[in-house]
């Protein structure tokens, strides 16, 4: 069984619009100062590839090297698909503890309209199998490295043990169809949010995920594992040092954003909540139909007046017909907005989470100020009191403090740096997001309509022909 | 000519906000004037009005069913008390809900509200009505004379009205009748226009009673959408103001969006209503009304069969022979009676059934076009007005496409 869908990053003759306002220079939209060689000038949808000795991850300095004028760009277009389950017939002994046991086909484009020799990848077009758990593990390792120093990092679809084990158990049924294809689609937008990133692209966990053949098993990844249990312990610490720290927010800026999110957060969960329950209705809708166009049947049946009874019939076929339209239109209400706002609730607590990595990072450049403080002080002391041996000591360890605290200073600054840039990044994603998912929306809605005064024009000459 | 017309006042005309519609308790609180125009001597005057409530049509169907006379005659249905259950229900949830809605999100919920109360009195309206229409309309019927109290007597009817012994018997009444489909199950038919007629009846009136109740549950999904729509619309257009990007303007378009389609959604589901549950609801109780008269006639010709039997009984004992004998043809001349106006009036009822099916069928086809189209030509303009705003090529591409396919 293998489902196929097509997700580009966007219509191609946007593609081309934005690289020609690349040629003119790098400088493009951007809301914030820039350096000369920022990153992010030209990446809106491509992928900007530069050199790859260039080591931008844990770099807490001005980045190295110059981007070139006109950067080489490469666009990914990941495709999943869902491979049947016969990998469950080979693993026989890890079965038992996998959760993650679906696997998925991952085919991978790389479209390179400027021919460049600096290419990522060996190939243009491959494929890869890849398990659920595979995608968890890359998530968890991309978070490990970039979520403290303020990139936000795309969350993976969540685990759901019941749905997953109704799958593996091998039922062949309308939901646990319906539950891989939600998982396919939910993972095909997390490996896309993913590559767009131009940090996160050039990762060398992600290009592993992406080409090798074989991935190491993830094993952290398991839900009710130790290693499950000691995050949701962190997390919950986190939670409870949040409330703790009490910053003194010198930037407009980012207190606005915060407020902003915060805003977001519970708009984008009440308008989630709205569109499920329209997803649900309209697929009430939808069966209510369906029994009442059998009903009409029947009574078209018993009808003995000819005319009548081939009116009801076919009064019945139509209801028929546009209760499949409905439901048709329920999955769309579904993939399209309800996945989408799903998506963005999530992204948003991974922006917040962002947020209060800088209050952390604050945070511990204020307590070794704090620390140099009261050394210095000891110092004073030790001086007074005239103790020589101790006082090289001390001497010491202020000069390691000193470095501490200048070293905190930097890495505040630099998160902040990080996530204003993010945050623009992320809005803009997030318009593009929205306007493209909308625009498809509204076409299957207009598409709907169309079809049902259709049905209907056929059914009038019949219903007038009753005599 | 008799021609008998009815209107209603709406109890609260709410102008203002912050008022919320007071829904009638009980049917008593529904006011009716009946407005008649004649051209018949038996009325005093050629056109008049009087006050009337449910309870007044009620006593008067119920008066009908009893006369004798009328056995051979399918009743006009009793038209169902008016329901306002529906709007209650959902004017108690507004007032739970107020606190986590935004006023414009209230605001719609009101009007939608406002709209199916309005509903529910055009509902109650057109089947009073109807019920009206039958009576002047039959040739036996309209010179009834508490139809005529009815239609003329202008003081409050209520003191002619069941008193409690009255409603026992109407009780009483009940419990013969299903005594009676056990009966009309048992009687040989001699006939085979009414053997047709029993059993055609009584298998469409348990397939119209489903498609009933399945065409109302389609409704009350409907109304579960617009209702939905009302609060995706409000969630949107909080969150456009709230927005700086260039999503805002998406945003608003697409809250206005919503709350348009709305409003087709509420409409459709109003219409759909009317022209096919209220069709298949009447439809059902006049059969209801049909069987009735077939109960009555298997009454007589059950009474004819036991009096034959009571003459044979007395021939052999040579007893009261004369009394048997005139029994028997008054049962005789009885049966005959009610099977006479019985096979008119349900050639007649058949015509009446294709021709109403018909012409709602019809309304209701056009007006599900009429509102797709409305739905499609909105969403269209949306479609257009979003992508227009920067892609201008690629919008007008897609603008000529869709335009070419409607």
């Amino acid at each position: 069984m293998f489902v196929l869908l097509c997700f580009q990053s966007g219509p191609a003759s946007l593609t081309t619009e934005d690289l020609s306002t690349n040629a003119n220079g790098p400088k493009q939209a951007s809301l914030f100062d820039d350096d000369p060689d920022d990153l992010f000038a030209e990446a809106t949808e491509e992928v900007s590839l530069d050199s790859p000795d260039r080591d931008v991850l844990l770099s807490d300095g001005p980045s190295p090297a110059i981007t070139p004028m006109t950067p080489p760009t490469s666009v990914i277009t990941p495709r999943i698909g869902h491979a049947h389950d016969d990998m469950f017939t080979h693993s026989s002994f890890d079965e038992v503890e996998e959760d993650g046991g679906d696997s998925f086909d991952i085919h991978i484009s790389v479209s390179d309209p400027e021919k460049t020799s600096m290419s990522l990848f060996k190939l243009r077009e491959f494929s890869v199998r890849r398990r659920f758990s595979d995608f968890l593990g890359l998530h968890s390792k991309l978070a490990s490295k970039y979520l403290h120093i303020g990139y936000i990092v795309p969350p993976a679809p969540e685990k759901s043990i019941v749905g997953m084990t109704k799958v593996k158990v091998g039922k062949e049924d309308q939901s646990s169809n319906e539950f891989v294809e939600k998982r396919r689609s939910a993972l095909e937008r997390y490996l896309m949010r993913t590559v767009k990133h131009p940090i996160l692209l050039k990762d060398p966990d992600v290009l592993q995920f992406l080409e090798s053949s074989e991935l190491p098993r993830a094993v952290s990844t398991q839900a009710l594992s130790s290693a499950g249990l000691l995050r949701m312990v962190n997390k919950a610490a986190d939670a409870v040092n949040k409330m703790t720290i009490k910053m003194n927010e010198s930037d407009a800026w980012f207190e606005e954003k915060q407020q902003h999110f915060e805003n977001l957060d519970v708009q984008l969960r009440k308008l989630h909540a709205s569109v499920e329950s329209l997803v649900l209705h309209r697929k009430e809708l939808s069966m209510n139909m369906a029994s009442f166009a059998k009903s009409a049947a029947m009574l078209g049946n018993s009808e003995d007046h000819t005319a009548l009874s081939r009116a009801l019939s076919q009064l019945a076929e139509v209801e028929e017909k546009i209760d499949q339209l409905q439901q048709d239109q329920a999955n769309a209400d579904f993939y399209f907005l309800s996945e989408l706002l799903g998506d963005y609730v999530r992204l948003i607590t991974a922006v917040k989470g962002v947020f209060d990595q800088r209050m952390k990072t604050w945070q511990k450049w204020q307590d070794s100020q704090m620390m140099l403080q009261k050394k210095r002080e000891a110092e004073a002391k030790l001086q007074f009191n005239n103790k020589p041996d101790k006082l090289q000591q001390a001497k010491d360890e202020i000069k390691e403090l000193e470095m501490k605290v200048q070293q905190g200073e930097r890495d505040f600054e630099q998160i902040s740096k990080t996530i204003r840039k993010e945050v623009g990044r992320f809005e803009k994603e997030r318009v593009k997001d929205f306007k493209s998912t909308v625009i498809q929306y509204l076409e299957t809605l207009l598409q709907t309509q169309q079809q049902m005064i259709k049905y209907w024009e056929a059914f009038l000459p019949e219903a007038k022909a009753i005599s | 000519m008799l021609k008998a017309t009815l209107k209603t006042k709406r109890l609260h005309s709410t102008q203002s906000v912050s008022d919320t519609p007071h829904l009638p308790q009980l049917s008593r609180e529904v006011k009716f004037t009946v407005h008649t125009k004649t051209t018949l001597s038996s009325f005093q005057k050629p056109e008049f009005s009087v006050p009337r409530q449910h309870e007044d049509f009620i006593w008067l169907h119920d008066t009908l069913v009893e006369t004798e006379d009328y056995a051979g005659l399918i009743i006009p249905p009793a038209p169902p008390k008016p329901d306002f259950e529906g709007p209650r229900e959902k004017m108690h949830k507004l007032g739970e809900g107020e606190a986590t809605m935004t006023k414009e999100e209230y605001t719609k919920m009101k009007q939608e509200l406002e709209a199916e109360y309005l509903a529910v009195f055009k509902k109650t309206v057109q089947v009073h009505e109807i019920f009206l229409q039958r009576l002047s309309s039959h040739p036996i019927l309209n010179k009834d004379r508490n139809f005529q109290i009815f239609l003329e007597y202008d003081q409050d009817l209520s003191v002619r009205r069941k008193n409690a012994k009255e409603m026992f018997g109407g009780f009483f009444k009940n419990m013969v009748k299903s005594a009676d489909e056990v009966l009309i199950s048992g009687v040989k038919e001699v006939d085979d226009f009414f053997e047709q007629e029993k059993t055609f009846l009584l298998d469409y009136y348990s397939k119209i009673k489903d498609s009933t109740a399945k065409a109302e549950k389609m409704t009350r999904s409907h109304k579960n959408i617009a209702d939905d729509y009302i609060r995706i619309s409000a969630t949107l257009n909080s969150l456009s103001s709230d927005d700086s990007t260039a999503n805002k303007k998406h945003l608003e378009k697409m809250s206005d969006l919503f709350e348009k389609l709305r409003k087709v959604e509420g409409r459709v589901a109003s219409d759909q209503e009317l022209k096919l549950t209220e069709l298949l609801r009447y439809y059902m109780r006049d059969i209801q009304a049909a069987k009735d008269l077939l109960y009555r006639r298997a009454r007589a010709l059950a009474d004819y069969e036991n009096s034959n039997k009571a003459l044979d009984k007395a021939r052999l004992k040579s007893k009261d022979i004369p009394q048997a004998e005139e029994h028997q043809q008054q049962c005789l001349q009885k049966f005959d009676k009610l099977s006479e106006s019985g096979k008119k009036e349900l050639t007649s009822f058949k015509g009446r059934r294709v021709v109403a099916f018909r012409k709602n069928l019809i309304e209701m086809a056009e007006l599900e076009i009429k509102h797709a189209k409305v739905r499609s030509s909105i969403q269209l303009y949306y479609i257009c007005f979003i992508m227009c705003t920067n892609e201008l090529q690629y919008a007008w591409g897609i603008c000529k496409i869709l335009c070419e396919q409607i």
